[in-house]
């Protein structure tokens, strides 16, 4: 491959968005340190304040307690029905495939404010009748967490298992398998890794979810990012900068490791 | 389809989806003509009434701007990821990825932290005696866009880093060879064989842009108000459930016109 050589305009030009991508992350980082209560930068002495506020605050402890169990629920719920929906076009292949595929995927593309006004229309339909699966309720917002992150687990699996040799499942099935062995036995242990990479990328949706969850909750059911918004909207609030810096911590150590892996495997090969 | 064997597997989902996705949308547009009485007056004020005409421009002029920075940014950011050396490789991917995989609130609010009043731009720039007042940079259009753009990057960066990975590098040598200088293989060789990507990722921007709701709700401060946030406030602070269910159907339209022409562009072979 012929390797670019960039002029000097184009050099300064990417350098200067590479900047612009990453400094607002940066940012971040003094504001977490400021002694005072509203945003600000740190003059002199630094603080760990703001991290200690969410060891010790119910707030915030609650509303990462909340995020972690509707993520775990609805992650499950939804890599259970992807699964089992991305086996069924896989095996039989049924007409309209095409379109069943498009209805699983509509949460995906309709913006996210049209699915926000929906789900809040189906949540308070469903308080009318009971108070558990409701409007800000922890199983309410478990629900709606569903339906949008369905889309994702449904492509990761279908791209897991459009990897699988067919002939498997055909041996199978002349050996006289059942259904439900050829589910179970043979076409999901190989697929386990889409299965286990779909849970995962749909806790973290789940997890950074905030539009429908604005609709959705008052002040029962916050979860984290609910709670960074009220911040974000009213008084900016630098708790909001600590919770932020460890968020992008984390999020920059898998990146950058994964580049790194990248990087070595292509050296050696 | 004589067996019911498939259903089994496929109906779970289907049945979700219809109960809590489909069957609710039906609803809001239930809303949209019934609230606060039955009509069409909701769509007859949504498509005249000059405040929301002007909420729709809005939208419309912002979505145009974001999109062609995005893309123009994301064209330069491409090319380094593709082409460029390794290093230079490796670097822009971390560009890239990391905002990607940031969430949206965060990235918000690193926006504020830099650009609001007390922020950390306004700071260097006041000791640094260039300015003497704080620059309004956040909580209006400027700070819309700017976030906007930040967070749409990568999306343009997809599309657009597959296009180039797909052209032909002998196409290039034989403008080389045939004497093109190398800004002349650039522009009149290199961007046209990607121009399929550069629409389909402005298109993939503008969709995206368009229905976006955190970034302008919190960088804009209430100020720039653009159509997503438009039916929140019409939902928890006017209600007008009617308008909101009305508008919302009006977007679903317009994105869903935007959607087949984007799938249209990413099949080109299935155009004759």
């Amino acid at each position: 491959m012929i390797r670019l050589r960039p002029g000097l305009l184009a050099t300064i030009l990417a350098v200067l968005i590479g900047i612009f991508m990453l400094l607002p992350l940066l940012s971040v980082v003094p504001v977490s340190f400021t002694p005072k209560r509203f945003l600000s930068i740190p003059e002199g002495a630094l603080s760990l304040r703001h991290y200690r506020t969410l060891i010790e605050d119910r707030e915030w402890i609650e509303g990462i307690w909340l995020s972690l169990r509707v993520g775990v629920l609805s992650a499950t719920f939804a890599t259970a029905l992807a699964t089992f929906f991305s086996l069924g076009i896989w095996m039989f292949r049924p007409r309209f495939a095409g379109l069943l595929m498009g209805i699983a995927l509509l949460p995906m593309v309709a913006p996210p404010v049209v699915s926000a006004l929906t789900l809040y229309f189906f949540l308070i339909t469903l308080t009318k009748f009971n108070g558990v699966v409701a409007y800000d309720t922890l199983l309410g917002v478990a629900l709606a967490h569903s339906v949008m992150i369905l889309p994702f687990a449904v492509v990761l699996v279908s791209v897991s298992l459009a990897q699988v040799d067919r002939r498997m499942d055909l041996a199978a099935r002349a050996m006289g398998a059942s259904l439900a062995t050829r589910v179970f036995k043979v076409i999901l242990p190989n697929i386990k890794f889409g299965v286990i990479a779909s849970f995962f990328l749909t806790f973290v949706l789940s997890w950074e979810e905030i539009a429908v969850t604005i609709f959705i909750t008052s002040v029962d059911a916050v979860t984290l990012p609910r709670l960074m918004w009220q911040g974000l909207r009213d008084n900016i609030d630098p708790a909001i900068a600590a919770i932020s810096v460890i968020l992008i911590l984390i999020v920059a150590t898998v990146v950058i490791a994964r580049s790194a892996v990248t990087a070595i495997r292509n050296r050696g090969a | 389809m004589t067996n019911i064997r498939p259903m089994i597997l496929l109906a779970p989902l289907l049945m979700f989806l219809s109960l809590a996705y489909m069957l609710p949308f039906a609803g809001v547009i239930g809303w949209s003509v019934t609230i606060p009485e039955p009509g069409l007056q909701n769509y007859a004020a949504a498509l005249t009434d000059p405040l929301i005409l002007s909420v729709f421009w809005r939208t419309l002029r912002i979505c145009a701007v974001v999109t062609a920075i995005s893309v123009a940014m994301g064209y330069l950011l491409s090319l380094l990821w593709v082409r460029g050396t390794p290093l230079v490789r490796t670097l822009t991917e971390l560009c890239i990825l990391i905002p990607f995989w940031i969430s949206v609130l965060t990235r918000a609010f690193g926006w504020l932290a830099l650009l609001s009043s007390r922020g950390l731009l306004n700071g260097w720039l006041e000791g640094l005696g260039i300015i003497d007042d704080p620059l309004r940079l956040v909580r209006n259009e400027f700070g819309v866009i700017v976030g906007m753009v930040h967070f749409m990057i990568p999306f343009a960066v997809f599309p657009l880093a597959s296009a180039m990975r797909n052209v032909d590098e002998r196409v290039l040598l034989a403008a080389r060879g045939m004497g093109a200088s190398r800004t002349r293989t650039f522009w009149q060789v290199f961007v046209p064989m990607t121009a399929a990507g550069i629409m389909g990722a402005a298109l993939l921007v503008f969709v995206f842009a368009i229905g976006f709701f955190i970034t302008p709700a919190i960088l804009g401060g209430g100020r720039s108000v653009m159509v997503a946030e438009m039916i929140y406030l019409r939902i928890f602070q006017s209600p007008d459930w009617g308008l909101a269910a009305a508008v919302s159907v009006i977007l679903m339209v317009a994105i869903s016109a935007l959607l087949a022409l984007l799938l249209k562009q990413l099949s080109p072979k299935d155009a004759k």
